[in-house]
């Protein structure tokens, strides 16, 4: 039995696959079906997860093994169903205090994680003897490390209008991003070719048998 | 007092949790994790709020016959078909509300919520993500198109990472001798990743970090309020 639902998976993904590559041709009844799927089981997914990973452990479990030693998650139990709040206009209001207490939380924290990880350790990183290197490629990089880092958080000094040398750096700035940009789209390029690949020695290998 | 006590409630959890970077003694690091534990659950509600609004939005479409309400009630079809095998059976090690389901499991192979996650969420995620491998080439010829310095330093780079993380970078520059061992195009695609790439990521940390650290200092004082929505 195992093999004949093995063998339905695997056409009911080779259908979803084609459904979906149908887009190629043109926008079609059958890749918006598969659009809308996707959606819903996605977030379908998400929720499941969320339940058993986050809810679950940190709320329910918590609260039904000890409610009175747990009383105190009452409080995050609340505010969440005050978040559910919005959904109504009226009460929409009510929303605001969770919303509040979770950006609070979340500026407080990134506040000093960024500073810390974003800035602190970024600048120390850069602040480097340049010729303290074993090749020539080696200074060479570290000095376009320095002028790059430089430059470029120059281009994103938006508080002053850039004209004359300023304008210069802010330029060299935008090269170094140029090159960055250049090797995260290589890099795209590749990751999309690879799932391609993937999906293409599914339907020739494990649906049409075709290649092994 | 609608906008005034939230604006009041974030600025003080936003400056305990500031505190307990200075005083990492008790009561201060308590209330930070348990502040960190109440935004996991709350966090929870919200996705929960999420999935609520999808399902209204698509609700409202099959009810209200508008455009294409066919494939909105084929999605909320899927949505509670995953959600309801999920909540039953459970997923991997987690057991559900109706436990484990070890019939099932034999009959499937896996749990019925797994099953469908293998054999339709991924094929249609992946799928779709590939799809872009296609619209990427049109992407890339326009933005490749050579206008100045800028497209070409991004078209030149983008060709030699490509060309230095596969094979034919080998096979192409491998002949070169040892005193030209940089121009070797995997050489060549290390050196721009751990150089020029690695400062220009850094500018934007650095950038986006400074940009953080002062939207949150607003965010804690009440200068940004965005957040609220409107005076209803």
């Amino acid at each position: 039995m195992i093999s004949i639902m093995n063998t339905f998976g695997i056409w009911l993904a080779a259908f979803f696959t084609l459904c979906i590559f149908s887009f190629l041709y043109k926008d079609n009844p059958f890749y918006k079906f598969a659009e809308q799927v996707f959606v819903g089981l996605s977030a379908a997914y998400w929720l499941v997860y969320i339940i058993y990973s986050i809810m679950v452990p940190n709320l329910f479990a918590k609260l039904a093994d000890d409610f009175s030693g747990n009383i105190i998650l009452l409080i995050p139990a609340a505010l969440g169903l005050m978040m559910l709040m919005r959904i109504h206009p009226k009460t929409q209001w009510v929303s605001r205090y969770p919303i509040a207490i979770m950006v609070g939380t979340t500026a407080g924290i990134s506040m000093l994680r960024y500073m810390k990880s974003d800035i602190l350790q970024q600048l120390t990183a850069t602040m480097i003897n340049p010729f303290a290197a074993a090749t020539t490629a080696e200074v060479i990089g570290n000095l376009l490390m320095i002028i790059g880092t430089i430059c470029g958080v120059y281009f994103f000094y938006f508080s002053k209008k850039q004209e004359g040398v300023s304008k210069a750096v802010s330029k060299v700035g935008i090269w170094f991003l140029m090159v960055s940009f250049g090797a995260t789209f290589g890099y795209t390029v590749m990751a999309r070719i690879s799932l391609l690949i993937g999906r293409l020695d599914f339907l020739l290998g494990d649906w049409l048998h075709l290649i092994k | 007092m609608k906008s005034t006590a939230p604006l009041f409630f974030a600025f003080i959890v936003g400056v305990i949790v500031l505190l307990s970077e200075f005083i990492p003694h008790s009561p201060f690091n308590q209330i930070v994790s348990t502040l960190e534990g109440w935004f996991m659950i709350i966090s929870g509600f919200a996705i929960l709020l999420g999935q609520i609004s999808l399902i209204r939005m698509n609700t409202h479409k099959i009810v209200h016959k508008l455009d294409n309400w066919q494939y909105h009630l084929a999605g909320l079809i899927s949505f509670g078909l995953m959600l309801t095998l999920g909540l039953l059976w459970g997923m991997q090690e987690t057991p559900g509300i109706l436990g484990d389901a070890p019939g099932i499991q034999a009959w499937l192979g896996q749990k019925p919520f797994d099953y469908l996650f293998d054999n339709a969420y991924l094929p249609l995620s992946a799928t779709l993500f590939s799809l872009l491998a296609f619209f990427i080439a049109s992407a890339a010829y326009r933005a490749f198109i050579i206008r100045g310095l800028e497209s070409n330093l991004l078209m030149i780079t983008a060709i030699i990472v490509i060309i230095g993380r596969t094979s034919i970078g080998t096979m192409l520059t491998g002949w070169l001798p040892e005193n030209l061992q940089f121009w070797h195009f995997p050489n060549l695609a290390d050196f721009i990743m751990e150089f020029p790439n690695t400062a220009a990521q850094r500018a934007i940390l650095i950038s986006a970090g400074l940009g953080i650290v002062g939207s949150s200092l607003r965010i804690i004082l009440g200068i940004e309020r965005s957040y609220l929505g409107g005076d209803k």
